[in-house]
């Protein structure tokens, strides 16, 4: 492409003469409509390589491991491959046993041949010293089998047929056709069974998706306390932060400048730093249980619990996310024309009426706003609920990194943080509709 | 928010009473971060107010806590405080090589994040950008997804890459984290910047270059300098990430704070986050300054 049609002004310098042969044309004789739809899309490439740059590098560092995470909520190679932790040598593992599970229907009755096939799995699994994982893969879906299998791994050897009264010789749980049902499952190293078991269901014996025992599930209700939990620290945050916001935008600008530092503050103090003050003031031999006692409000012995539950995760967040509803809410604010509620007034309506009429109903997009934005950031938050928030405190993200950190089941986790992910997006989708990304705005 | 001369008593009772309310909400704001600040000074290993703190005795206040920011993880605490004693400091103090880890973390992380924001937010502002909406949400999404799932996905795509515990994989992944704030401080900066500006400069014969060097630049630079320190603070608090995928000895001090509040509680929590607030107050002050030089210079730009 030449210079002058890259140059959006070259469209400009139309050659007046250039009637001629049908239509305008620019001053090297090319059609005027052409040259501008080539600067255009000059234009566009130009803007679009600008972005490029920072889009892929987002990409690689960011859509990149989260598509990762998706693929380990649905894959676990625990029972098919075994990598060696040395030489990261990809064995097939459990191959016979496999491919007995896919000559027979689920719910078969494991017979002999079956039994030999799995002790000649045990044989190499035990040479290759993966009993270990692929105990801990069939433990996720059925637990206590860890030692099952590193038990029969160690036996392997001395194993004579008929196979099935040797194993169960070992132990009687290979007896047991939960245990086959679940083999089965993990036979296929992709599978949606994290999946089931993170919204609390699991496969019976006969391969069927059923609830699991009331006492072992724990994430639905995780799930509803995240909701809940969060919607109730978006109300709260909503009624601290509407009427100072209201003081904020009808204050003078010299005035509400001074005191938007009291938001601003908070809103640039690291997140540690605001926790920990809340530990600081909430511990029962803290400060504000202090101030009770020695205010006689409080018997020493009656100081109240308010951190490692609940009521420390709802203040410390309610604090921490007021910010986030206050800024959207002044910017809505601040453009009211106070001279619609003045009318209002003259026209007879009482305050009480004027704000509800009048006032309040200009606020709403900011309301909407705000309160999409800290329920976003609310679902969630880790790191507080994770300091104060104990046990019955905790937040669905809290148990994505149990899961990862301590239990190392990360194909749950990974499941776990795709649903909360799935949950997530689809309320920045509505935000993006609503309000819009470009009018996030930050102090 | 005068009180009208005509009100009644329920408005003037409501008036005050809305008053004190706003105050009180004021104090939750910022009375959990200033209550930090005395308590750090405490002689005793508490987290409340000694009865000598609040009699003001000078004996129930010590700096004890600040000094042991310094001695924590020294070889030879108790030597002589000479230029060795300082060298065993920078050299071994646990707290000390947090900070510089942070910095270091902070400062690549921020460049990267800056320079690749800015220049993406320059095509994101020009009006025939195509598929504005969908690349903006893209590039702001690391600041809404919750930080554990994407320190989550870090995890499984670190330990594929081999970029896990390195600082160079740190740095990349507080970058991404910065991006959506500079993103969104030079955007607004632009927001009504006056193209005319750039045009004049072409009409006059600067070349592209210098058109953005002596044009664009400075007056997206107030922009880009808050939107850098929004991406360093971003990186100095970020701790959840750097669990995931640091080596255990690679410190910063979010990190440090962590296993200090979850094992035992000290003071020496205090002191730091002292010391934060402190930073905090001197970021606000530059972000508020350069708010107002970016509006005195678009005030000087012929609208």
């Amino acid at each position: 492409m030449t210079e002058t049609a890259a140059d959006p002004h070259a469209a400009v310098a139309i050659n007046a003469g250039g009637v001629s042969s049908g239509g305008l044309t620019t001053a090297d004789g090319r059609p005027l409509k052409a040259a501008l739809a080539a600067a255009q899309s000059h234009a566009k490439r130009r803007a679009f390589l600008l972005v490029l740059p920072l889009l892929l590098f987002v990409l690689i560092t960011f859509v990149f491991p989260i598509g990762q995470m998706l693929h380990q909520s649905v894959y676990n190679p625990g029972f098919t491959t075994n990598v060696d932790v040395i030489t990261k040598e990809e064995t097939p593992i459990m191959v016979n046993v496999r491919n007995w599970f896919d000559a027979n229907p689920p719910g078969t009755e494991p017979d002999e041949a079956a039994f030999e096939a799995l002790a000649k799995d045990f044989l190499l699994v035990d040479e290759l010293r993966a009993a270990g994982s692929v105990g801990t893969r069939i433990n996720y879906d059925m637990s206590g089998t860890r030692s099952l299998f590193t038990k029969t791994a160690r036996k392997a050897e001395d194993l004579q047929p008929p196979y099935k009264e040797a194993m169960l010789d070992i132990d009687e749980e290979w007896g047991d056709p939960e245990l086959w049902a679940v083999m089965r499952g993990a036979s296929s190293a992709y599978t949606a069974n994290f999946y089931l078991a993170a919204i609390d269901l699991t496969r019976n014996a006969q391969g069927e998706i059923v609830k699991v025992p009331d006492d072992r599930s724990l994430y639905i209700k995780l799930f509803v306390r995240t909701l809940l939990l969060s919607l109730l620290i978006t109300f709260l945050t909503f009624v601290l932060a509407y009427p100072v916001a209201h003081l904020l935008a009808t204050l003078p600008l010299r005035y509400s400048n001074l005191l938007m530092i009291f938001v601003l503050l908070p809103f640039w103090t690291s997140l540690l730093v605001r926790t920990t003050s809340w530990m600081v003031l909430l511990q029962s031999q803290g400060v504000i249980n202090d101030a009770l006692v020695a205010g006689g409000l409080l018997s020493d012995d009656g100081r109240i619990q308010m951190m490692y539950n609940q009521t420390g995760t709802i203040i410390a967040m309610t604090h921490i996310l007021l910010p986030f509803m206050i800024l959207p809410l002044y910017s809505v604010m601040r453009p009211i024309n106070p001279s619609y509620v003045r009318a209002a007034r003259s026209l007879g309506a009482t305050s009480w009426t004027a704000f509800r009429r009048i006032y309040f109903p200009q606020t709403v997009p900011g309301i909407g706003a705000g309160a999409l934005l800290v329920f976003i950031l609310a679902v969630g938050y880790y790191i507080t609920p994770a300091l104060v928030g104990g046990a019955d405190g905790q937040l669905i993200s809290n148990l994505i990194a149990f899961h990862m950190t301590k239990s190392l089941n990360w194909s749950l986790a990974a499941a776990l943080a795709s649903i909360l992910l799935a949950g997530i997006l689809l309320l920045y989708w509505l935000y993006d509709r609503l309000i819009g990304i470009d009018n996030l705005k930050l102090g | 928010m005068a009180l009208p001369k005509h009100a009644d008593t329920l408005e003037r009772i409501w008036h005050y009473a809305y008053i004190v309310i706003c105050c009180l909400i004021f104090l939750f704001l910022i009375a959990p971060i200033l209550i930090v600040i005395p308590l750090s000074f405490n002689a005793e290993p508490y987290f409340t107010f000694t009865q000598k703190m609040l009699s003001l005795d000078p004996t129930g206040f010590s700096a004890r806590w600040y000094d042991l920011l310094l001695t924590f993880g020294m070889n030879n605490a108790e030597a002589p405080r000479d230029s060795s004693w300082w060298a065993d400091v920078w050299a071994n103090a646990a707290w000390v090589n947090a900070a510089k880890n942070s910095m270091i973390i902070g400062f690549f992380a921020t460049i990267l994040a800056t320079a690749l924001g800015t220049l993406a937010a320059l095509g994101l502002s020009r009006p025939e950008m195509p598929f504005r909406r969908a690349i903006m949400a893209i590039l702001i999404s690391p600041m809404i997804v919750p930080i554990i799932i994407t320190a989550t996905g870090l995890f499984f795509f670190y330990s594929k890459t081999g970029l896990a515990n390195t600082y160079f994989g740190i740095i990349l992944a507080h970058a991404t984290l910065g991006i959506p704030f500079v993103i969104i401080t030079v955007t607004a900066t632009l927001v009504g910047f006056d193209h005319s500006l750039t045009r004049a400069a072409a009409n006059l014969g600067a070349n592209p270059r210098t058109t953005f060097f002596k044009i664009t630049f400075p007056l997206i630079l107030p922009g880009a300098i808050s939107g850098a320190l929004f991406a360093f603070v971003t990186s100095f608090d970020e701790v959840v990430v750097v669990l995931f995928v640091a080596a255990h000895d690679q410190q910063t001090i979010p990190r440090q704070m962590w296993n200090g509040i979850r094992e035992q509680i000290s003071p020496a929590i205090l002191a730091v986050a002292t010391i934060l607030v402190v930073i905090s107050i001197a970021l606000l002050a530059t972000i508020e300054l350069l708010r107002r030089r970016s509006e005195k210079m678009r005030g000087m730009s012929p609208a």
